[in-house]
């Protein structure tokens, strides 16, 4: 059955014909083309495929397209401004953050979800929070880093910002 | 030197922290269509029947092949890569391993029939209407109940399942006689359970046949594409090689898993072929649990005996290595060359024997995972000594340093010739362990563990010392080994006119970084700017050859041949520029990027020389033109790295959960380009090491069902489960290669994984309890405590 849906992808507005059954992940990945966001498992418990869903970090694998109708998505590649790095994304790359690179965009996107929460996370906060993403790579030790890198500097251009 | 040594960020970071990574199953071709493969739910059965009419007729559907399809072309399966003789000298039995099974299924997720689709959905949605009889047979995962009489047989023609039987080192006599002269022998039975590799990218393929060029193109999630296209052509599909490319794109993660040549890569070559348009496979992850290779599964039972003062005096194993059910590229070289060569460790054992039966099951093939035989070796070796100290009443640092070899730089002094065929190339052991126990902080944590006792807290201390083979080469030593494939690497530094290089390597990175360390050594090498250096790898029409990333070799093998074409680009660079300068080549020198006359201000840079190299009119008489030169390079003997690995833990003694407190790992990798890549890469391997220790298993059940295929009930370390690692580097430079380089990929997970057991068990020392099966989880050590 072919669902018609409005959804806000980066700040572009899409109408779509989805099958009812299709994930918010492969409407992203194979009718929009935006394949920062992968999938690694099919039970939910890797989060690769993570997204922001009206602001909230989502599995996408987890989600309906048809459930995203109205709702306005943010994927890794809509994160940073053309050309430019976001906080989190410089985070990833100074401090060596991923290796293959496969996880990375749902960290990212993760991560995004955690600052906007708790700004200035310990490390035994950043780890629970990181316990639905998996990496096979890093040992997660330098991702713990790369999220540390990302909330000072945010913090420091909120300061910035106020002043 | 500006860049090697420097903690250079990747350059290939932004496309994936933005989601502009290239990986196979991100590729869409016009006109392509979905292939989906059905696999067998039964570790061992005949098929009596197949019916797809009903399948072919649903919506969408384009083809449905079975393996009597491909049977009927001539196709026989894919190879191994590996020969092992039985110690008799009789052949290794080799059965068939078909891209899809025609008559008999021997283990679970063996493929059975492709739908291929307009899309994923439509594919699945057929393949669920394919009807399918089966009679189901006795089947048996465990390696070493195969091996004992009256096992179900995995293929007719292999008797009680034995693909071969191994031995290496001394004569079992002359252990035999060593041990019973022993004041003390340690005995352990072990288990080395299997593992699923579990690369975050699952495994996908296009195939794309083009009739215009009687081409084919195949994009595949490899860590060796032109082996995958050498193996595909000339072994299973008999297709001409140069009618084939093979595009390993960006990788998203491989620990040994994706160096194979899979089924489904020639299968999908094979379906685009006969259908005319690309076809796409990508695996499920709960798929991946049953088509991935496995790694590790090893049934041992080993033995050590010491002398009164503690000298080891002789080692003796035995080892049942599960295969699976058919010999994988690697397969039989894991449990053998890989892991018998290496039970020398750090220590003078004397005395050394091992004798390895390469066992069939009704299970998915075993191969090269992470370390592949190397961890296998650590594993039995740092136990027996971990417990051979609680036995002798020793302290286990001091037990190891009193048997280590003493130090060897392989220049002054010669390499250390092993008994098990290897000759270490140069070590410092003492070094490593004595930083480790430093930054540990030895004196104090015992300590502090004696004080927790006496509260009821169970505090321990693991140690592990180890040693590894790494760059899988030379080929003369592989092939007396029993390798079909020669072991060098390639190389090609292509000076543009404008004097920016491309270089073209037969290594694979998959995460490793390459396109930064590789570009590290040529900026520096030629003084240039490493944004004038592009490193292009994973395209058979692009590289030459390659024999790809594995064992640690990119750097060591790989870097090694781009140092042999460097030097060849700035010796005929010297020789345009001696035209240049109206000097001679002799009274020149390189240096930051230009040569210069010595002793004078004449100079003449990198770029200039470049262009005119492709513009030579002014020019040396009977020089050609161009500045681009290609190499082999075929090292000289295997790099040795090692390291010490100390694991502190506390386990609860109320609910058996074991908490890694602290991890300390001092690694000597040799020389190194980049160490943030380097700590980046033990990182990684100590996750997975300490992942075997406390989490990760692949269960088979009697009837050889797999029973935990997925990311919901297979235990992948998650971010909570670990601590921040505490890591330091001792350099030891590897004698005979030009980098001085030994690699540093595998290191963290040989190292970690039997260090995390020796400190569970040290903290378990007071229950007398010696002994348990990996992976610890609560419940078994729950279990122990209350035995």
């Amino acid at each position: 059955m072919s669902i018609r849906i409005h959804v806000t992808v980066n700040g572009k507005q899409y109408a779509s014909e989805v099958d009812a059954r299709d994930l918010l992940v492969y409407y992203l990945r194979d009718s929009l083309r935006l394949t920062g966001a992968h999938v690694g498992c099919d039970t939910s418990s890797c989060g690769a495929c993570t997204v922001l869903v009206d602001g909230q970090a989502v599995k996408s694998c987890t989600m309906l397209a048809a459930q995203a109708d109205g709702c306005s998505v943010t994927t890794v590649e809509g994160l940073a401004p053309d050309e430019g790095l976001h906080p989190i994304q410089e985070g990833f790359k100074e401090e060596h953050g991923l290796q293959c690179g496969f996880c990375t965009p749902g960290m990212i996107m993760l991560a995004a979800d955690l600052l906007q929460h708790n700004p200035d996370p310990s490390e035994s906060e950043i780890r629970h929070a990181l316990e639905g993403n998996l990496c096979r790579c890093t040992g997660y030790h330098n991702i713990v880093r790369s999220i540390q890198y990302a909330a000072n500097k945010m913090r420091e251009l909120s300061k910035t910002a106020a002043v | 030197m500006t860049y090697i040594g420097k903690s250079v960020k990747r350059v290939e970071d932004k496309r994936f922290v933005t989601g502009q990574g290239n990986y196979t199953d991100d590729i869409v071709l016009p006109g392509m269509t979905y292939g989906y493969i059905l696999r067998s739910p039964y570790a061992h059965a005949r098929i009596v029947g197949i019916d797809t009419a009903a399948a072919a007729a649903m919506p969408g559907v384009v083809a449905i092949f079975t393996g009597k399809d491909i049977a009927s072309t001539g196709i026989v399966g894919v190879p191994t890569g590996w020969q092992v003789n039985f110690r008799n000298g009789d052949r290794m039995k080799e059965p068939p391993h078909p891209l899809l099974v025609a008559d008999k299924v021997r283990h679970v997720g063996d493929g059975v029939a492709i739908v291929i689709a307009e899309s994923r959905s439509q594919a699945i949605d057929a393949a669920e209407a394919i009807e399918i009889e089966y009679d189901v047979l006795p089947a048996v995962a465990n390696p070493a109940k195969a091996a004992a009489s009256g096992a179900p047989l995995v293929h007719d023609d292999a008797p009680g399942n034995l693909a071969f039987d191994w031995e290496l080192g001394n004569p079992v006599a002359e252990v035999d006689a060593a041990l019973a002269a022993s004041h003390h022998i340690t005995t352990l039975d072990l288990v080395n359970q299997r593992l699923a590799p579990n690369p975050m990218e699952p495994r996908s393929a296009i195939g794309h046949y083009e009739s215009a060029y009687d081409k084919y193109t195949l994009y595949t999630t490899s860590q060796n594409p032109h082996l995958t296209r050498l193996l595909m052509c000339a072994f299973v599909l008999g297709i001409p090689e140069h009618k084939v490319r093979v595009v390993a794109p960006d990788v998203g993660g491989g620990f040994g898993s994706k160096i194979f040549h899979y089924a489904e890569e020639a299968l999908v070559t094979w379906c685009s072929r006969q259908i005319k348009r690309p076809v796409k496979w990508t695996s499920e992850r709960s798929e991946a649990f049953i088509s991935d290779a496995h790694g590790r599964d090893h049934v041992t039972k080993a033995q050590m005996g010491f002398d009164k003062d503690g000298n080891v005096t002789a080692l003796k194993v035995s080892t049942y290595a599960n295969l699976g059910a058919y010999l994988s590229t690697f397969g039989p070289a894991v449990p053998t060359y890989l892991h018998g060569t290496l039970l020398q460790g750090l220590y003078t054992t004397p005395k050394i024997n091992v004798e390895i039966f390469g066992v069939f099951t009704h299970t998915v093939a075993v191969d090269a995972y992470r370390g592949a035989g190397r961890p296998e070796a650590t594993y039995l070796l740092e136990r027996l000594m971990d417990t051979a100290a609680l036995e002798l009443g020793r302290d286990p640092a001091d037990l190891r340093r009193q048997n280590f070899i003493p130090a060897f730089d392989g220049v002054t002094q010669p390499g250390y010739q092993t008994q098990v065929a290897l000759q270490y190339d140069s070590g410092d052991y003492h070094a490593v362990l004595d930083r480790a126990l430093e930054m540990v902080g030895y004196e104090q944590f015992r300590a502090e563990q004696a004080e927790a006792r006496k509260h009821g807290k169970l505090l321990g201390i693991g140690f592990s010392t180890y040693i590894e083979a790494c760059g899988i080469a030379p080929s003369a030593v592989v092939g007396a080994l029993g390798a079909r494939a020669g072991l060098y690497e390639s190389a090609q530094v292509r000076v543009q006119p404008t004097g920016k290089v491309s270089v073209y390597t037969g290594s694979h990175s998959h995460g490793q970084g390459h396109e930064t360390t590789f570009a590290q050594v040529v900026a520096d090498q030629l003084g240039i700017a490493l944004e004038d250096v592009e490193i292009v790898h994973g395209d058979s029409e692009a590289v030459a050859f390659g024999m790809g990333t594995y064992g640690s070799r990119s750097l060591a093998v790989g870097g090694s041949a781009i140092v042999k074409s460097i030097e060849k680009v700035l010796e005929k660079g010297a020789k345009i520029a001696a035209h240049k300068l109206e000097s001679s080549v002799e009274d020149l020198e390189y240096a930051g990027g230009k040569w210069t006359v010595k002793g004078t201000d004449k100079s003449i840079g990198f770029g200039d020389i470049a262009l005119t190299a492709y513009v030579p009119h002014d020019y040396p008489q009977g020089l050609e033109p161009g500045l681009d030169f290609s190499s082999f390079y075929d090292p000289a003997n295997f790099t040795y790295p090692f390291g010490a690995h100390i694991a502190i833990v506390e386990v609860d003694s109320d609910t058996g959960k074991v908490t890694l407190k602290r991890f300390i790992a001092v690694d000597d990798v040799g020389n190194v380009i980049n160490p943030m890549i380097v700590e980046g890469q033990i990182h990684g391997g100590l996750a997975q090491g300490i992942g075997q220790a406390l989490l990760e298993g692949v269960i088979y059940d009697d009837d050889a069902q797999l029973l935990n295929g997925s990311y919901m009930d297979y235990t992948m370390p998650r971010a909570d489960d670990l601590p921040s690692f505490e890591v330091d580097r001792k350099t030891t430079p590897c004698p005979h290669n030009p980098l001085g380089v030994k690699g540093a990929g595998e290191a963290g997970c040989i190292g970690s994984t039997p260090a995390v057991v020796n400190a569970v068990m040290d903290a378990l020392s007071p229950f007398g309890i010696k002994n348990l099966e990996m992976p610890l989880t609560p419940e078994r050590v729950w279990r122990a405590m209350q035995a």
